[in-house]
């Protein structure tokens, strides 16, 4: 087990903890670069899906899981950045313009979501964002003129001038590429002022505003920035689908996001991908699972969505702290072997607290 | 005149529709009163309600006021349970995690719905007593259904208003919504309230999905009309039952009026710009106290 011996509070603030964290980050990285390497076209394309999930997961772990806002309408912001991109591309602009402008949609609706949203807590918010949602997706469908309505719009392959990103192994760096610089963007973020302010303003609003947090001002750019990143993500995934339609965003994508972050663990950036992870794997699990198992093929759908809502609860009631939570303590395991106690981790229950106003 | 015929027309189906919301509403309130739970699958305790209502009349041929109580009664069970097995072991747990866990209760309703052999994912339709019949009050028209969906309504709203108002369960109820601990303490039984509010508010369910069933048929996903009674609950002000019943009411006949007089397509989302107005301009719901949090 390696001990950091702490003497100056830079070091807490350090993008990796000590040499032996950037190490293995370094083999992640290498890894993650051979990967087309070993894989075949399928399981790439999986693994772009990964990325791409993961870019809208670190926006969503941000607003939810650091800055403590549930948003129960992230899909509308995906949608977003995917109609902008998909618009804007059919106009001819080129993909480094384009991309920062789906961000900027989105991010720009997330700040008129933000801003009424900053009178609201718990409950309220959700189902503002919720509404926010439902609309969102109305006028995806009726706006015709710009949004082809339920028609859908297709999408063309992405293209940097004379570079066409025709093959799979060529999209996957460039989600891979967009994941990396996201997660870095976040984690620089998080380790600045404005990152310790988001986190306080989740803690305890009181004591947040008693030590100088400008609440309205930072739950605001929280909202923003957290619907810029899933706008970006929106962005590639509509070159990834190559094909969007309303039907893409409904309130079962929000839910879907929501899910991955609670799954993945919130309050991590690791569980953003993680999270990504799951969702993209789950499916697939479910059909091999049932290949074993030797079940026929039917209500597929169904099975899935059953599936998927049974591990939610499942995560909820034994493992909070998601998969991330799940792999801090099996390291943790491995580390003090064999002095592991199960009350390290013990979940602390608040019975006498209320969270709602007497 | 005829435009007034119209209009009238319009805000009786809607309160029609409304009444449902109301009560899929008030079912969330209960909940949330007694238990500070926000229950997502809901909807998803309707449509399980509706299809105990169609296997018992339908499949099993029961006269209709046999079924009706049946259904009612075994989903106070279910309810009951879920509070029991699911919810009991989270509570104590922030509000974000008993959300993610009602919304995982509602796909996996959703999904078992779908799978049992005969119920699955077509719609199901079932005879009610009022099936097929319209009465006209004047110039306007409605038919049995409506009027039964109303007059339940209001019946089940004055019965639960006595029984918290004047039976020691009732008032236990009220005693454990506003202060658990001192609950406790007085020596009332706060967990086994906990599970009878559930079974209370899932056997509401019950009535609005058998009353529900001839107007939009039973299917797997007619769970998803509480995603409408969700904007009731909080345009009336979440945790007050006169505001369940009052924003349901409203999101019904503004959802109708809208449906008639505006293009399509405002239908659907006219329940939402309503309660984004209202939030906008009074964050708490109509009926909410404006409480601050105090340190």
């Amino acid at each position: 087990m390696h001990v950091v011996r702490k003497t100056s509070y830079d070091q807490d603030m350090r993008l990796f903890a000590h040499r032996g964290v950037a190490f293995w980050y370094g083999v992640l990285a290498i890894a993650a670069l051979l990967a087309p390497l070993a894989l075949n076209t399928y399981y790439l394309s999986q693994l772009t899906f990964v990325c791409v999930y993961a870019v809208a997961g670190a926006g969503l772990m941000l607003l939810t899981g650091y800055a403590g806002q549930v948003s129960l309408g992230h899909a509308a912001f995906l949608a977003a950045g995917a109609y902008t991109e998909a618009i804007l591309q059919a106009h001819g602009i080129p993909f480094v313009l384009s991309l920062p402008a789906a961000a900027a949609v989105a991010a720009a609706l997330g700040l008129a979501v933000g801003i009424p949203a900053l009178r609201l807590t718990g409950i309220y918010l959700a189902v503002a964002t919720l509404a926010f949602a439902f609309i969102v997706e109305e006028i995806l469908a009726r706006w015709e003129s710009v949004t082809r309505g339920n028609f859908g719009i297709a999408v063309d392959t992405l293209a940097i001038g004379s570079l066409r990103f025709d093959a799979e192994w060529k999209f996957f760096y460039l989600a891979l590429g967009v994941l990396v610089a996201t997660l870095l963007a976040v984690r620089n973020l998080l380790r600045t002022k404005t990152g310790r302010a988001l986190v306080a303003l989740r803690d305890s609003t009181i004591a947040a505003q008693s030590l100088g947090v400008h609440l309205a001002w930072y739950k605001t750019a929280a909202f923003g920035l957290s619907a810029g990143l899933t706008g970006l993500a929106g962005a590639l995934y509509a070159h990834k689908i190559a094909f969007i339609s309303p039907e893409q965003f409904t309130i079962m994508v929000s839910v879907e996001l929501l899910v991955m972050v609670v799954v993945g663990g919130l309050g991590s950036l690791h569980g953003a991908v993680f999270g990504a992870a799951f969702i993209v794997a789950l499916p697939q699990a479910i059909v091999f699972a049932k290949g074993v198992l030797g079940i026929s093929g039917s209500g597929q759908a169904a099975v899935d969505a059953g599936v998927f809502g049974l591990l939610l609860l499942l995560f909820m009631l034994y493992e909070p702290q998601g998969l991330y939570g799940r792999w801090v303590k099996v390291r943790y395991y491995l580390e003090v072997f064999p002095f592991y106690r199960r009350a390290t981790f013990r979940r602390q229950k608040t019975y006498a607290r209320t969270e709602r106003l007497q | 005149m005829r435009a007034f015929v119209e209009f009238s027309q319009q805000v009786l189906s809607g309160a029609a529709l409304g009444c449902i919301y109301a009560l899929i509403a008030l079912g969330f309130v209960l909940i949330y009163k007694a238990t500070e739970v926000v229950n997502f699958a809901q909807g998803e305790l309707m449509m399980l309600g509706a299809f105990l209502g169609y296997t018992f009349i339908s499949l099993f041929g029961l006269p209709f006021w046999l079924g009706l109580p049946l259904a009612v009664v075994c989903m106070a069970g279910i309810g009951g349970l879920l509070d029991r097995i699911v919810v009991r072991p989270i509570v104590g747990q922030p509000v974000f995690a008993i959300i993610m866990v009602t919304l995982g209760m509602g796909f996996v309703a959703r999904s078992g719905a779908s799978l049992v052999p005969a119920w699955g994912v077509d719609t199901h339709v079932f005879a009610t007593p009022f099936t097929g019949k319209v009465a006209s009050i004047g110039p306007l028209v409605a038919s049995h259904d409506q009027l039964a969906i109303m007059t339940t309504t209001a019946v089940l709203v004055a019965v639960l208003f006595l029984f918290f108002r004047y039976t020691r369960i009732g008032i236990a109820i009220q005693a454990a919504s506003q202060n658990q601990l001192a609950a406790y303490y007085v020596g009332i039984p706060v967990k086994t309230i906990c599970s009878l509010v559930w079974g209370l508010s899932a056997a509401v369910a019950a009535v609005a999905g058998i009353l529900l069933a001839p107007v939009v048929l039973v299917h797997a996903n007619m769970g998803f009309i509480g995603l409408k009674a969700f904007p009731a609950a909080v345009l009336g002000g979440f945790g007050s039952i006169p505001g369940a019943i009052a924003g349901g009411l409203i999101i019904g006949v503004v959802e109708s009026l809208a449906g008639f007089y505006l293009p399509e397509g405002f239908k659907d989302v006219a329940a939402y710009v309503v309660l984004l107005l209202v939030l906008a301009i009074r964050p708490q719901g109509l009926f909410g106290e404006g409480l601050r949090k105090k340190v």
